[in-house]
This record gives C-alpha cells, sequence and structure tokens, in this order.
C-alpha cells in the first residue's frame, strides 16, 4: 500500500465504474428534478410564442398543465392517475374540434400539437418519455415558422434550439455540468452549421409558399379599398413597413413619389369607395418622360394592387393596369413580392375619357353639404374652366386658415359642409375628399386617390424604407387637354408634407408613434441599420426562392442546372462534410497514444535525465518516481504527486481536461535539477 | 479497497513469513478468479500457504494428495450401491469444495491429472453422464516439486495453460527463517485462524477485478509484450492470446489490490513473471535458464509506449 492512491472516487471496490462504459450510457432510474425543470423550460419556451394566436382557453390550459407538472415536481407527488389524463385527452381534444370544427390543418394541428405536449408531461416517468419531449420540442419549432419568419423571431428560436440540445445532453449524461452542457450544446449546433448552409442552399425549392394554403394570409393592416374620415389618421400611426424600394439609378424628388394604391370613385356622403364599372378599357398615356427605374419589395398585404409611382409601364410580374392605373397583381399578394417596375414622371393619361368615367366622376350625393354645392355652384357660375377652378379651390384651402392635424373634431352627417366650414382641421382624407367633392359640384370630373407619398432613405442599405405612416390620399381631376392631372391639396396647407416626414408637417405630433417623431440620431440609425438587416434577411433568407436559387448556383460556376443536378450536389456537400466530421474525430480517437500527457511525462523524463536520473524504457511512472524518491529525497512528494497523476490520466477511465491541464501546468513548474 | 482484503494480507504475512509477493500474487490469482500452480522444493511452506489462504478466506478446503497410484474416482467421487434402498448413492470426491490443495499433482498418472484439470477448466465434474457444478468461487492451488525429481510426470504445456499464475516459493531469509524456526508450530495456528471475509464478499471483489479500467495506453503496453515474446528469438514460441487475457486479468486483480480502478504498466510487470515463466520456453543456450528469470529479463526487454 505504500505507492499513492489514486482516482478515489470509488469508495468501495464493488462499486467501482463499470469498465470501458461510457458516460453516455442512457438511465433509465426515475427522472430527476433539474432535468424535468430543464424539459418544461424548453416546451414552454417553444410553445410560448404560439400564445399569441392559440384560441385562450387552450393557452391556460397549457399553462395550468406545466404548472402543476412543476409543482408536482418539486413536491415530489405522484403524476395523476391515468384515468384523469384520458378524461383531459377527450375533453381538450374535442373542445379543440369545436373551436375549429376540425382536427387538421395548421390552426388545428399546432392547436392540437400544443394541448398533447403539454399532456405528456403528465405522465413522464421515465427517460423515454423525456426524449418524446425532446423530439416534439423539436418539432414545434417548426410551427412557429407558420406564423413569423423574422429575425427576433429565428433568434428566439436559436436560443430555444439551444436549451433544448442542453435538456437533451442531460438526458444522455446525467453527470455533465451545466456550464458544461451548455458548451457541448453550443458545439453540436456550430457543427450543424456548415450541414444547414449546404441545405439551405441547395434543397430545392418549391414554387409558392412552402406551408401555403391559400387562406394564409398574413395578419396584415395596410390601405383599404375604402377610405372615411379618420381611415388614414389611423393608419399613419402605424410604424410597419408597407414595402422597400431601390431606384436603379435616377431618384425622383420627394414630392413626386406619389404611389398609387386604391383609387376610389364613389361617395356616400361619409365613405369613398371604388365603386363597380364594367369597363375594361387600357388606359392610354401620352407625352411619357422622365423614366424611374426601381425595385419593390412589398410586404404582404392580402390584396391585389402593387404600388408604383405615376405612371407605370413595365413591371416584371404578370400584373394589368386598370383603366383607373392602378397596378393588379393576378393574386392577392399573401407572401412578400420583389417587382422591378419602370414609371414615367411625365405623362398625359386618358386624354379622351368615356363618357361613362366622366359621368362617374361627377356624381354627388345630392342630399347632403349644401353648403359647399353652393361655394362650388358660384365658382362654375363665374365661368371659369376646370385649371382654373382647381387654382380657386386651393387658395380657398390656403386662406380660409385650415390646419393639419392627426386628431381632427369629429363631423357630423354633412361631413364635408362641417369641416369645410366649422371644424376647419383635417387630415389628408379630409383635404382629398373635400377637394373631390368641391371639384364634383363645379362640374369637374375629379377622383380620390389613395397610396403612399414619399419614404424614408436608408442610407445604410441605400433604399427607401415606406412605412404605413406613409399613408396619403389626393386628388385627381380630369382636364380637358391635359388628361388626368394629379392635384394634393394637403399640398396647399401644409407644404412640408409633400418635402418631408410627416412630423414636421403636423403642428402638435404626440399622437405620432415615438419613431416618426423625431427620434434621437442614434436610434434613428439604429433603426435604419436594423431595417438594413432586415432587408437582406427578407431579400436572401426568406425571399430565397428558385429563381434566385438557379442565379445564385449559375454564378458559383454550375451550369445547365437541373433539380437532379442540385439534388445530387447537395447530398454529395452533406456526404462530404460528414465523412469530414467522421475523419476529424477518428483522428482524434486514434491521436490518443500521442496525447499531450505523455508528451509532458516524456519531457519531465528528459529533465531527470540531464539529471542523471534517467528512466529506462521499461520502468513505470510509479517505480520510477520511487527510485527517484530514493535517490533525491527533495523530489519524492512531487515526483510521487506528479507520477500518480500521469497514471490516472493516462490509464485512467476518465479524462479530465482541467486535469490534464494542471498536469502540464506542474510539469512546466517542476525545478530544472542542474 | 475493502478492510477485510486488508485483514486476509495481514493474518497470512503473519504465518508465512517472509513471502509478501507470494501472498499477494496468490491472492491476484484467486481475485483474477484463476489457478495457482506453486512449483517448489518439498518443505517451503507451499501447503501452510494454501491452508493459510483457505482459512482466512472462510472457503470450504480440501487437500487431495497425488500419488502414482491415485485415480479419477479418488479426486471427482464415485457411485456406491445401497443394498437396503437398492440405488447407487453419490459419494462425492475432495474436489467438491470452494479451495483445493492439490499436492504435488506431478507425481500422479497423467489420467488423474486430467481429471482434474479438466474440473478446473469447466468447473464442473460429469461422472457416470450425470454433470455437477462445483462450488463458486472453486479455486485449486496445485504444488508441483521440479520436475527434475525422481517419480514425476511433468505436466504438458497444455495443461500447464490451465493455470492462470505459477509461482516460487524460494527459501526464507535468514531473518523469517530465525521466526520460523523459534515461532509455534504453523500448523496449530493456522487450525486457530479465523475467517476474515465471506465468499460472497470474495464474489464481489472477483467482479470488481474484472472492471477495472484498462485504457488503449495499456493495451498498447500488453501488445508489445505479446509481440515481443513472438518475433525475439529466445523464446521456442511466444504468448498465446489467451496467455495476453492472462496477463490482462492478473494485472486488473493486481490493481485492485492495490486500489486503483484502472491497470498501469507496473500491474503487468508485477504479475509478468507469474503469469508468463510457465507458458515460456527458452531456446539454445538459455534453455537452462530459470524460467522466472526469463520472465524478468522479458519486462525489461520491452519499452513501456
Amino acid at each position: 500500500m505504500q505507492r499513492t492512491l489514486f482516482l478515489l472516487n470509488a469508495p468501495h471496490p464493488g462499486h467501482l465504474p463499470p469498465a470501458g462504459e461510457g458516460i453516455y450510457a442512457p438511465s433509465f432510474t426515475a427522472m430527476n428534478k433539474a432535468l424535468t425543470y430543464g424539459l418544461l423550460l424548453s416546451v414552454l419556451m417553444v410553445i410560448a410564442p404560439h400564445a399569441d394566436h392559440l384560441p385562450l382557453w387552450v393557452s391556460a390550459l397549457c399553462s395550468a398543465l406545466l404548472l402543476w407538472r412543476a409543482w408536482l415536481t418539486y413536491s415530489g407527488d405522484p403524476l395523476p392517475k391515468r384515468w384523469l389524463l384520458m378524461l383531459l385527452t377527450f375533453a381538450g381534444t374535442a373542445g379543440i374540434f369545436i373551436e375549429f370544427r376540425t382536427l387538421f390543418g395548421r390552426e388545428a394541428g399546432v392547436t392540437l400539437l400544443m394541448l398533447l405536449a403539454a399532456l405528456k408531461f403528465m405522465e413522464l416517468r421515465a427517460a423515454r418519455d423525456a426524449m418524446v419531449l425532446v423530439y416534439l420540442a423539436c418539432f414545434i419549432i417548426i410551427t412557429n415558422f407558420f406564423y413569423s419568419q423574422s429575425i427576433p423571431t429565428a433568434l428566439y428560436l436559436l436560443v430555444t434550439l439551444i436549451v433544448i440540445v442542453t435538456t437533451w445532453i442531460h438526458l444522455q449524461a446525467q453527470s455533465i455540468a451545466l456550464k458544461q452542457r451548455l458548451r457541448i450544446a453550443a458545439i453540436l449546433l456550430m457543427q450543424a452549421i456548415p450541414l444547414m448552409l449546404i441545405l439551405f442552399v441547395l434543397f430545392p425549392r418549391v414554387e409558392g409558399p412552402l406551408w401555403g394554403l391559400p387562406q394564409d394570409a398574413f395578419a396584415s393592416s395596410g390601405l383599404d379599398e375604402e377610405m372615411s374620415p379618420g381611415s388614414l389618421s389611423r393608419l399613419s400611426l402605424s410604424d410597419a413597413v408597407a414595402f422597400r424600394v431601390n431606384y436603379a439609378d435616377k431618384v425622383p424628388l420627394r414630392n413626386q413619389m406619389y404611389w398609387r394604391g386604391p383609387v376610389l370613385w364613389e361617395f356616400d356622403g361619409r365613405t369613398w369607395t371604388p365603386g363597380i364599372t364594367t369597363l375594361t378599357k387600357t388606359p392610354e398615356f401620352t407625352g411619357l418622360d422622365q423614366q424611374i427605374d426601381y425595385t419593390v419589395t412589398l410586404e404582404p398585404h392580402n390584396k391585389k394592387w402593387l404600388f408604383a409611382l405615376d405612371m407605370p409601364d413595365n413591371v416584371s410580374v404578370p400584373a394589368t393596369i386598370s383603366y383607373d392605373f392602378r397596378l393588379l397583381n393576378k393574386e392577392p399578394v399573401n407572401k412578400r413580392l420583389r417587382y422591378v417596375a419602370r414609371s414615367n414622371l411625365v405623362y398625359r393619361a386618358n386624354l379622351q375619357e368615356a363618357a361613362q368615367q366622366i359621368k362617374r366622376a361627377l356624381k354627388l350625393p345630392m342630399q347632403f353639404n349644401p353648403r359647399a354645392q353652393q361655394l362650388a355652384a358660384g365658382w362654375r357660375s363665374a365661368g371659369k374652366d376646370g385649371a382654373e377652378i382647381v387654382g380657386i379651390a386651393l387658395s380657398y384651402f390656403r386662406q380660409q386658415g385650415f390646419q393639419y392635424t392627426l386628431e381632427p373634431p369629429l363631423l357630423g352627417v354633412n361631413s364635408v359642409d362641417d369641416f369645410l366650414f366649422e371644424t376647419r382641421q383635417g387630415f389628408c382624407e379630409h383635404y382629398a375628399s373635400s377637394f373631390v367633392f368641391l371639384m364634383r359640384a363645379a362640374n369637374v370630373p375629379a377622383r380620390v386617390v389613395t397610396g403612399y407619398l414619399g419614404g424614408e432613405f436608408n442610407d445604410y442599405g441605400n433604399y427607401y424604407i415606406v412605412r404605413q405612416s406613409d399613408a396619403h390620399a389626393w386628388a385627381e381631376v380630369w382636364l380637358a387637354g391635359q388628361g388626368w392631372v394629379r392635384v394634393d391639396p394637403t399640398g396647399a396647407i401644409a407644404p412640408a408634407r409633400l418635402q418631408g416626414s410627416l412630423s414636421a408637417s403636423l403642428p402638435n405630433n404626440a399622437a405620432l408613434p415615438f419613431m416618426a417623431r423625431n427620434p434621437p440620431q442614434w436610434l434613428r440609425d439604429l433603426r435604419l441599420n436594423w431595417d438594413t438587416l432586415a432587408n437582406q434577411w427578407n431579400q436572401w433568407v426568406l425571399g430565397y426562392d428558385s429563381e434566385r436559387q438557379f442565379a445564385f448556383l449559375t454564378r458559383l460556376g454550375m451550369e445547365s442546372i437541373t433539380w437532379q443536378k442540385i439534388a445530387l450536389n447537395m447530398m454529395a456537400g452533406v456526404g462530404l462534410v460528414i465523412a469530414l466530421f467522421a475523419l476529424f474525430m477518428l483522428r482524434h480517437l486514434f491521436a490518443r497514444e500521442r496525447d499531450k500527457v505523455q508528451a509532458a511525462w516524456l519531457k519531465l523524463c528528459r529533465k531527470l535525465a540531464k539529471a542523471g536520473l534517467p528512466r529506462a524504457a521499461h520502468e513505470g511512472a510509479q517505480d520510477y518516481a520511487a527510485r527517484i524518491a530514493a535517490a533525491r529525497p527533495e523530489l519524492a512528494d512531487a515526483m510521487r504527486d506528479l507520477a500518480a497523476r500521469y497514471g490516472a490520466l493516462r490509464y485512467g477511465a476518465l479524462s479530465d481536461e482541467r486535469a490534464q491541464l494542471e498536469f502540464i501546468r506542474l510539469i512546466e513548474k517542476f525545478p530544472s535539477l542542474i | 479497497m475493502s478492510q477485510s482484503l486488508n485483514n486476509v494480507i495481514r493474518q497470512a504475512e503473519q504465518i508465512v513469513l517472509g513471502k509478501p509477493q507470494q501472498i499477494r500474487l496468490a491472492l491476484t490469482c484467486l481475485l483474477a478468479s484463476g489457478h495457482l500452480l506453486i512449483e517448489d522444493l518439498p518443505g517451503v511452506g507451499k501447503t501452510t500457504l494454501a491452508h493459510v489462504l483457505a482459512r482466512t478466506l472462510g472457503l470450504q478446503f480440501q487437500r487431495i494428495q497425488f500419488t502414482s497410484d491415485l485415480l479419477p474416482a479418488d479426486i471427482l467421487g464415485v457411485s456406491v450401491y445401497q443394498r437396503d434402498s437398492s440405488e447407487f448413492k453419490f459419494h462425492p470426491g475432495p474436489i467438491f469444495a470452494q479451495m483445493i490443495l492439490a499436492d504435488e499433482i506431478n507425481r500422479a498418472t497423467p489420467k488423474a491429472q486430467s481429471a482434474l484439470l479438466e474440473a478446473m477448466e469447466e468447473q464442473q465434474v460429469t461422472i457416470e453422464s450425470t454433470t455437477r457444478a462445483l462450488p463458486d468461487p472453486f479455486f485449486v492451488i496445485a504444488t508441483q516439486n521440479p520436475s527434475y525429481q525422481a517419480g514425476t510426470f511433468a505436466l504438458p504445456e497444455s495443461q500447464l495453460d490451465r493455470f492462470l499464475m505459477r509461482i516460487q516459493m524460494g527459501y526464507p531469509d535468514a531473518q523469517a527463517e530465525r521466526g520460523l524456526l523459534s515461532g509455534v508450530d504453523r500448523r496449530e495456528i493456522v487450525a486457530k485462524l479465523s475467517p476474515q471475509m465471506e465468499s460472497s464478499e470474495l464474489l464481489a471483489l472477483q467482479k470488481a477485478a474484472r472492471e477495472v479500467f484498462v485504457s488503449p495506453a495499456l493495451l498498447d503496453y500488453v501488445q508489445a509484450i505479446l509481440r515481443h515474446t513472438r518475433e525475439a528469438a529466445r523464446y521456442t514460441h511466444g504468448l498465446s492470446p489467451r496467455a495476453g487475457l492472462a496477463l490482462l486479468s492478473a494485472a486488473r486483480a493486481w490493481a485492485l489490490l492495490d486500489e486503483r480502478n484502472a491497470v498501469i504498466p507496473e500491474d503487468v510487470q508485477a504479475v509478468l513473471p507469474g503469469v508468463a515463466s510457465h507458458r515460456l520456453q527458452a531456446t539454445g543456450e538459455h534453455a537452462k535458464q530459470n524460467s522466472d528469470a526469463l520472465a524478468r529479463e522479458l519486462v525489461e526487454a520491452v519499452a513501456i509506449p
């Protein structure tokens, strides 16, 4: 027993760790508490984002089940009886069926999955159940992308994935410390990156949204197909991005950035609507000039119209131009759409207009707004022509003390009269609406156009961001010899609105969203940087469709691309990555004998040999240490310690990196003997 | 290591004086579930060592004195006709015990030898087509006189291979011999010894010995030794894979005795003479050499990788 003892972790020889059996053998002992909490956290994190759209009772039931399970774990009480679980499962499933009228499809399916995941905890007894929960959590990650694919969502789910993998490692090897588990999880995920990149770049892309059901609409707030007092000012409170624009070379002036949306013809005294027409005439443009080329990335808004500057004559998607110059897509835009378009800032539009259209552009509900009609009748009877009447109306707005505000007073039945003669405070829809009303009453054909004006320039990404807060309404009048001419009465009251931001044109901007006011410069920069990033994400990650894939692969030098070729390349790439990892790991396995522990030990032996105490080739560490100890008693303790450490590290069952480093450090420190 | 194993060693050292290495090797052999061959002249304490081990480990003990007229039935047992019940009744032989001392095994004929050796290998005996299991643990210590003595049948290599280890006792040193001569009769002390261990505890220790960790680095060393015996010109034939396994299991047991849960090269070196000496034979000019010295040379010839 004179030899130094090592590996004292075994209290009794009968309880030595089984030789050769790794620490990764899954144990099927009772679930330990920390592991259960880890699983609870994993599942909670992965289902939490769904709370946003799950039926309230499902969210409540899931939270209650998870809380219950946490309490049972804490208190150590037994799990609920089988019949109770059956009852809960059937009741929950029935509830979902009643709620959705089906158990299939995205909504009902996801809801059912959430419920079952929470219920699975109630029979979490063995490692096998835990394994099921881990897989379930991984699967639920995907369902989150049905609802949001933004960068924050992706980052959140990455964190969630790390938590899940950490729990998984805990399940496989209960003896590893938390920090170590996190490290292993991070390494595992990093090792997956090359595979992820290959699969992302090469996986054949399916046309259309991957999980696209026709009703798969993204919740959208955007321009509506009708306009009433307050509808645009409400929209201008939203910070959401409507679309982003890249101008190819020339950038139009700000007061020319009118993005045409719905064109409204019919007025019922309060609300403007597009109305119905059977006309399928294509518009006629003459005298086109000042071409502008640009690319629009439109956020999904579930409507058919696309936005273009006046007047578009070329667009890269199969869209048509309606008789009132709107750009209409074939189907509603329910996923992000990118299109290249060309517009002419100088134009003559529909110099010859159909009589039917002129008639529509003059129609008025005669029973409302008598004073406005009277005012306009006065202009008409003075014998002025269309252009003159427009000028009179604009100067009327300028001179009568009108105010531009986001919070106008409420208007009565005669909304135009109330606005023109009583309140005189309004937002763009009030001005557009009353202007068109006055024009029609003065017998000048006119209509309301809604859309967006301007946008924010992002000099980090060199593109314009058009937000919902840039929503605008203006007027268009038809003048003989000039066709349809854009008139923006808002410009008469608040010229700044046409030149710059909304906040500059409002006297009191407290009601605007924080970012639409005047934020500090750094915050502005941050936001623009973030939007640049989001734009890149949209363009290159989410927007990486088959077209981009082909373009990208062509740029990489792949010729005559086919699906088979892509799939083959993908498999070859995946195989290569796996082979490389396997090679790396096997090399690691074979390299064990040339490990750094042995190198350090041999270094020590060389040092002692120089001092005249060489180790015989067949001499083991312990024997050598004993011999040195006899010859040089002052080294006895250090040598015995080192020999014991060497034995444990080189021949022991557990290889502990810290102990290895400590051993190497001790040898570096070993005194020079010469 | 268990306290009782310590006690066993201490008690044995008090009686078998001056032979701590032999005691440890004998215990190693026992923990590795192997059988032990002790080869030496008569009267150097072979029988005493076996006796002491059996007593202190609390094992049933049987001694079989091998003679030239010993028959297999004398070892295994025989069925005798019972007149009152008109049946044959089996009378178990001395082999049905946990520890057998087969004294002077090379004085018996090969036929009697092989009866014992087959029982050792199978841990069961078949008599008149009935197979009977031998107790567990089952441990044979055979003693053998040097083969140059008169009236001996040397065990062939194949049978020597059944023994995990062969050790030699050697004469005691002066001090130990003085103690021996002046002390009480050894046989009397042995009779009074008390067991230090249950047989179940011994089984647990044997299991623990099998589970001592062997690292790839150590396997490299063992393979280097095996390779050397096969390549060097000194030996008529190299060590077999079975000898390699024996070396490993003995080294594991030695490591356990040393309170370690992993084998280090020193363990292999400690058991190598015991495991290899009766399996190796020197060629030509070395043939006369003491086989223990041969094994020690082997230790020094192989570098630890």
